[in-house]
């Protein structure tokens, strides 16, 4: 990654869109602090500070937390106490919010409360889970990685309120997608190519340009190039 | 039998209760009439009830006890036949010898609580020969429940034969406290249209050392198995594990699925192995060896937890 630069306000909702491999979920990786993704230069600076240093766990414990594109299956976990992990941190969770986060993402309570997070759990069904363990955590910042992704169509509706009702409860939320319904409904979104942040704005002229303008990237010789 | 015989019966007694309540044993259970118990403390029986269609016979030999259990024919038994098993002092050594048969068409569930909460120099030895009758079934749950000294060997060996239409389910689980030295071998001969399920979760720690070997012939046409073994060992623990099925008959299926995680100086070895000899059979298996998986581990950092209560919270969900 070079050329990232991405301001993100109080109770914003932005989205970053871009080509497969363009490094989106590379990007969110970095914010999160991941192993492997620790950038090199330049800096991240989350309320005044300076994050570079600090663990996976210390920046969720500021408010920092992500879902994965692809979200990771726990055997023997149950829904329950997966969801009542993020809400560690806000002294607890109480049974009806756990049941109110899961009808928040559209799943039964009473079908999915007491099931595993593992195997039995289909592909969507995994990718609610991980939006509800959102839900339940509070966060300052979502980093959401396609939630739409694995979601059927009928259902993008509700991850988009999903998405305003974190704004509501206080989150700023940075969310990689590819529907434009989701970038639609951002107050800001950025689009990435290679690696870099080509242009940030008005949601639905990003959109734009990423459609109609942006011609295919021949991957790391040359810089992007624009019509 | 003197006055004084009676009290350190009684405080075994006791003893051996809180140890099983602790392992995470319903007490009530042991004293309820309407439900089938046995209770064994080092060699002796300190308590042993019977419902309607099982017949316990039991003697106390020098190190332990001769135990056989009968289901009847035909017997469907509603309620979980509960067992406890334990020596509560530091030392000793208890040698089970049990003989079970489920005869045609009856039904049982065992639940086994063995507890050694003290254990520094104790050795836990059970032999056992299971016969599983014609469409009969046996559900059979062994939970360990360990102290923190390590002083301890555990030395299961079972043959267990499934007659036609029978099925033999079994679960078996180490995972609170040290292990010590487990040494686990269990074969089983599966018979025409029978079913079996063998799971064990272990969790090692320190110097603990584990052999896990766990054999299904498949003989009888259409028997079916899976051998399912779930392994953490961390610390200096070492664990072998193998997982033999055969399928000698038409139609027979088996798998064998092990996983391990190993973390600090952990050594773990996994030998799947399966052996057809009639093309009509197919036996598959699995095995995997690894650290705890990251995004696991990092998803739940992300949620704000440090390392190492991800890590334990994945291991203590991998071994539920
Ligand atoms: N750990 C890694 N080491 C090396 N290269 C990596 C690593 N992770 C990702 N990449 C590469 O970096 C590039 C960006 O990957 P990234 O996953 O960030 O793309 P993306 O924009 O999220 O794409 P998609 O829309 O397909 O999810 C890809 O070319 C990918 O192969
Ligand atoms: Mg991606």
């Amino acid at each position: 990654m070079r050329g990232v630069n991405l301001e993100l306000g109080d109770r914003e909702i932005h989205s970053i869109i871009g080509a497969n491999g363009a490094g989106k979920s590379t990007l969110a990786y970095t914010l999160m602090g991941l192993q492997g993704y620790e950038h090199e230069e330049g800096s991240i600076i989350f309320n005044g500070e300076d994050l570079a240093a600090l663990s996976i766990t210390e920046r969720a414990r500021k408010g920092i937390t992500l879902a994965w594109q692809e979200p990771a299956r726990f055997e023997g976990l149950k829904v329950r106490d997966y969801l009542a992990i993020g809400a560690r941190g806000n002294g607890g969770i109480t049974e009806e919010e756990i049941k109110e986060a899961l009808r928040k993402v559209d799943l039964k309570p009473e079908k999915y409360i007491n099931r595993e997070v593992g195997e039995a759990l289909s592909g969507g069904e995994r990718k609610r889970i991980e939006l509800a363990s959102i839900i339940t955590m509070k966060p300052k910042l979502a980093i959401l990685d396609e939630p739409d992704s694995g979601i059927d169509v009928v259902s993008l509706k509700e991850i988009v309120a999903l998405i305003q009702t974190l704004k509501e409860n206080g989150s700023s939320v940075l969310v990689i997608t590819h529907r434009e319904e989701i970038a639609a409904a951002s107050d800001k979104a950025s689009l990435m190519c290679e690696g870099m942040i080509l242009r940030s704005g008005d949601p639905l002229e990003i959109s734009e340009f990423f459609k109609n303008r942006c011609i295919p990237c021949d991957n790391r010789v040359s810089p992007p190039k624009v019509k | 039998m003197t006055q004084i015989a009676l009290n350190t019966l009684s405080r075994e007694a006791e003893d051996i209760t809180a140890a099983y309540t602790a392992a995470g044993g319903d007490a009530a259970v042991l004293h309820n009439h309407g439900l089938s118990s046995l209770v064994i403390s080092g060699n002796k029986v300190l308590s042993a009830n019977a419902t309607e269609g099982i017949v316990f016979e039991k003697k106390e030999t020098e190190h332990g006890v001769d135990i056989k259990l009968t289901i009847k024919k035909g017997y469907k038994i509603p309620l979980p036949v509960h067992l406890c098993f334990g020596i509560v002092p530091k030392d000793g050594l208890q040698d089970i010898k049990m003989d079970f048969v489920a005869e045609e068409d009856s039904a049982v569930e065992l639940i086994a609580h063995c507890t050694f909460p003290n254990a520094e120099k104790v050795i836990h030895k059970m032999d056992a020969k299971m016969l599983i009758g014609k469409n009969a079934s046996l559900k059979y749950t062994e939970t360990h429940f360990h102290g923190p000294h390590g002083g301890i060997q555990v030395l299961p060996k079972a043959h267990i034969r499934i007659e036609e239409g029978g099925s033999y389910y079994t679960n078996f689980s180490l995972i609170s406290g040290r292990v010590g030295y487990l040494e686990f071998d269990y074969s089983v001969d599966a018979e025409k249209d029978s079913i079996c399920e063998m799971v064990s979760k272990v969790y090692g720690k320190a110097d603990d050392k584990i052999k896990i070997l766990e054999r299904i012939s498949l003989n009888g046409e259409n028997a079916r198995s899976v051998i399912k073994s779930r392994l953490a060992i961390t610390d200096n623990a070492e664990s072998v594990f193998r997982g033999i099925t055969e399928g000698h008959a038409p139609g027979a299926r088996g798998h064998v699925d092990c996983m391990e995680v190993i973390q600090g100086n952990a050594k773990a070895e996994a030998i799947p192995v399966v052996r057809v000899d009639n093309p009509l059979a197919k036996v598959t298996h699995e095995a995997a060896i690894g650290c705890v998986d990251k995004k696991e581990v990092e998803t739940l950092m992300a949620r704000g937890l440090e390392e190492d209560e991800a890590i334990d919270i994945i291991v203590k969900g991998m071994l539920a």
